[in-house]
C-alpha cells in the first residue's frame, strides 16, 4: 500500500547532504575547466592566508571567484578591480553553504584595449608620484668606461648592441642576464637594475658609468614586464644613468618614461651609449695640428716682431755721441768755473774784511755807554716815584688810625656814661628794697613781741596765778619736789614772796599729778593750799 | 720635463682632456698669450692630446655576464659568448 502512494512521490527522496554532494559532483564534471569573461569586481585581497577573493561580472550576472595564493604568485596579470580579463579555471561547490565560485588557475586581460587602460592607469599613477619628471633624469656620461646591460643573454638584443659598440667605440660590457618575458622576469629586471647600483665604487666588478636596459619587439603582453611598478621604480630611482631600449620604435613601455633616455632600438640605445672613436681621433688631431699652427704662427710673428724691434734700434754710437759731446764740453769748462768761483769768494771776503774797524767797535761803545745812561737816569726815577708812592700811603693810614682813635674813645665814652646811669638806678632800687625789708621786719618784731607780752605768764599771774620756785629760782612743777622746810620763792603779779614749806604734809598725790604739766596748777593748787 | 709637470693629465677622463685641449687650441688661435705661457700650453697641449689618445686607443672591447648567487646579487663576472 505504500506503493500506492509512490506514484505521487515519485522522486526519491534526498538528504541535503546528498543533493549537495550531488551537485557539487555535477558542478565540478560539467565545469571542470572554463574560461569566462568577465570585469573583476570587488577585488579582496591578497588576504593575509594569500588567497585572493573577489567576483566576475558582467552586465546582468556575477560569479564569485577565488585565486589561491600559489596561482597569484605566479601570475604574469595579477587582477585588478574594474579589470576585464578571460579568467580560466573550474567551477566548485562548497557543501557547507551550496554555493558555487569558480577556482581561477590563469588569469589574462581581456584583449588589447584592456592592457593598455591598465597600462594608462599605472602611467598616470606613476607619473602622479613625480617618477616620470624632467627634472629627475639624468645626463648620460659622454663616455662611459663601463656599461651595463640587462637584457637577456641570448638572442638579437645583445649582439646588436655589443655590434655597434665594436663599430663605434669598444668598452667594457657587463651583462645582467634576465628573462625578459614571462612569469618573475619583471622582478629579475627590477633587480639587475638594483644589483648594479648596489656595485660598490672600485670594487671587484666595475660599476659601470652606464644601463641600458634592452629587450627585442614583441606584443604587448610580451613586453608587459617592462610595464610593471616594480620595474619602472627599479628604473626611475637608478642612480646609475639609465637607456631603455624596449622593443621596436613603435613600442612604448612605462619604463620609456622612467629611463633618463628612451632608445628606439637596442642598436640606438648603444649609439646614445658611446662617441664614434674614429671622429673623435680625427678631432683630435685637428686640435692638434691647429694647436701646432697656432703656436708657430705665433712664433713666426714674434721673430717678426723682434726683427722690427732690432731695426729700430739706433746706431750706438750715434747713441753716444750726444752724451759724450755734452761730457766733453763740461770738461772743458770745469777748470774755468773753478776759477771763477774762487774768485767770487774771494770778493766776499774783502767786502768783509773791509768792514772790520776799530770804528765799528768804538760806536758800538758809544752806543752801549748811552743805553746804560739812559738805564741809570730811568732808575733813580723810578726810585723816586716808588718812594713819593709809599709815604703817600703811609700818611693815608695814619690818618685813618687818628679817627678810628677818636671813635673808639667816645664809644668808650658813651659805655660808661651807660653804666653808670644803670648802677645808679640798681642803687636806687636796692636802697628802697632795704627800707621795705626793714619796715617789713619790725612790724614782724612788734607783732611778736605783742604776741609774747600775750602769751607771758606774768598776764597768768595777773589773774590770779602765782609761780613757785625752788632756793636756786627753778619753778617747781609738783608738790612732791617740796620738801619739808624748803624755801620757796611765790611770785605775784606785783612781786616776789619768800615762804618756806611746812613739814610732812603729803599733798594728796591724785591733785599733785595732774597739777604737775603747769605751773599753773600748782600755783594754784599752793593758793589753794594756802587757802587751807 | 713635461711628463712631470703635466702628472695630472694622467688622470683625466677624456671628456676633460679634449675640453681643456679645445680651450688651449682656442687660446692660442687668439693669439694673445705672452710668449712663456704660450710654451707652457702648447707643452700641455701635448701631454692633453696624448691622453686622449691613450684613452682612445685603450678601447677594448671585452663583453663580461654577471655571475649572481642564490638571492641575486652579484658575485663575479664570466665571459660572455655571445655568437
Amino acid at each position: 500500500m505504500s506503493k500506492a502512494a509512490a506514484p505521487l512521490t515519485n522522486s526519491p527522496e534526498f538528504t541535503v547532504s546528498e543533493l549537495s554532494s550531488a551537485l557539487k559532483r555535477t558542478v565540478e564534471d560539467t565545469y571542470g575547466n572554463v574560461r569566462v569573461r568577465g570585469e573583476i569586481s570587488g577585488f579582496r585581497g591578497p588576504h593575509s592566508s594569500g588567497h585572493c577573493y573577489f567576483s566576475l561580472k558582467d552586465e546582468s550576472a556575477k560569479i564569485e571567484a577565488v585565486i589561491w595564493k600559489g596561482v597569484h604568485g605566479r601570475m604574469r596579470f595579477k587582477p585588478q578591480e574594474g579589470l576585464e580579463v578571460i579568467a580560466t579555471g573550474k567551477l566548485t561547490t562548497y557543501p557547507g553553504s551550496s554555493k558555487y565560485q569558480i577556482v581561477i588557475e590563469a588569469i589574462e586581460p581581456a584583449g588589447v584595449g584592456a592592457l593598455m587602460a591598465l597600462m594608462e592607469e599605472r602611467k598616470r599613477k606613476l607619473g602622479a608620484e613625480g617618477l616620470f619628471d624632467e627634472a629627475r633624469k639624468q645626463l648620460l656620461p659622454w663616455l662611459p668606461e663601463v656599461i651595463g646591460v640587462v637584457t637577456s643573454p641570448t638572442g638579437a638584443v645583445i649582439r646588436d648592441i655589443l655590434h655597434r659598440l665594436e663599430d663605434r667605440f669598444p668598452r667594457r660590457v657587463l651583462v645582467w642576464p634576465v628573462k625578459v618575458q614571462g612569469e618573475g622576469s619583471a622582478e629579475q629586471v627590477a633587480a639587475a637594475i638594483h644589483g648594479f647600483n648596489a656595485l660598490p665604487e672600485g670594487g671587484a666588478i666595475p660599476r659601470p658609468d652606464l644601463l641600458i636596459v634592452a629587450r627585442g619587439g614583441g606584443s604587448l603582453e610580451d613586453l608587459w614586464s617592462f610595464n610593471e611598478e616594480i620595474v619602472v621604480r627599479a628604473a626611475a630611482e637608478s642612480m646609475i644613468p639609465l637607456i631603455s631600449a624596449v622593443g621596436h620604435e613603435t613600442d612604448i613601455t612605462l619604463i620609456d618614461f622612467a629611463a633618463d633616455k628612451r632608445a628606439p632600438t637596442p642598436t640606438a640605445a648603444a649609439e646614445m651609449a658611446v662617441p664614434v672613436r674614429a671622429e673623435l681621433m680625427v678631432e683630435i688631431s685637428g686640435f692638434e695640428r691647429r694647436m701646432m699652427l697656432c703656436w708657430q704662427r705665433g712664433q713666426e710673428s714674434r721673430r717678426n716682431e723682434l726683427r722690427a724691434a732690432a731695426r729700430a734700434l739706433p746706431d750706438l754710437s750715434e747713441l753716444l755721441a750726444i752724451p759724450r759731446q755734452r761730457l766733453d764740453g763740461a770738461t772743458a769748462s770745469l777748470p774755468r768755473a773753478l776759477k771763477a768761483n774762487t774768485h767770487a769768494h774771494h770778493r766776499r771776503f774783502a767786502q768783509a774784511s773791509a768792514g772790520l774797524t776799530l770804528r765799528v767797535l768804538r760806536a758800538q761803545i758809544a752806543h752801549a755807554t748811552q743805553r746804560l745812561t739812559v738805564s741809570g737816569e730811568r732808575l733813580s726815577l723810578s726810585a723816586r716815584a716808588l718812594l713819593r708812592q709809599r709815604r703817600d700811603r703811609f700818611t693815608g693810614l695814619e690818618a685813618r688810625l687818628k679817627a678810628s682813635k677818636l671813635a673808639n674813645a667816645q664809644a668808650q665814652r658813651n659805655a660808661i656814661t651807660r653804666d653808670r646811669e644803670r648802677a645808679l638806678r640798681l642803687t636806687e632800687r636796692a636802697r628802697r628794697a632795704l627800707t621795705t625789708l626793714v619796715q617789713r621786719q619790725q612790724a614782724r618784731v612788734q607783732a611778736s613781741s605783742q604776741l609774747l607780752g600775750a602769751l607771758s605768764y606774768r598776764s597768768v599771774l595777773a589773774r590770779g596765778f602765782a609761780l613757785v620756785r625752788d632756793e636756786q629760782g627753778a619753778a617747781l612743777h609738783a608738790a612732791a619736789n617740796v620738801g619739808a622746810g624748803a624755801r620757796l620763792s611765790i611770785e605775784f603779779a606785783d612781786g616776789r614772796v619768800d615762804v618756806t614749806a611746812d613739814g610732812d604734809r603729803t599733798a594728796p598725790a591724785r591733785e599733785a599729778k595732774p597739777a604737775s604739766p603747769a605751773a599753773p596748777k600748782k600755783a594754784t593748787k599752793i593758793d589753794q593750799g594756802s587757802l587751807f | 720635463m713635461a711628463e712631470n709637470t703635466h702628472a695630472d693629465v694622467k688622470k683625466l677622463t677624456f671628456e676633460t682632456a679634449i675640453e681643456e685641449l679645445e680651450s688651449i687650441v682656442k687660446r692660442l688661435e687668439d693669439g694673445k698669450v705672452p710668449l712663456e705661457e704660450s710654451v707652457a700650453i702648447y707643452e700641455r697641449g701635448e701631454a692633453l692630446k696624448r691622453r686622449c689618445d691613450e684613452l682612445l686607443r685603450q678601447a677594448e672591447a671585452r663583453v663580461d655576464k654577471i655571475t649572481t648567487d642564490s638571492n641575486g646579487k652579484a658575485v663575479g663576472t664570466e665571459p660572455l659568448d655571445v655568437q
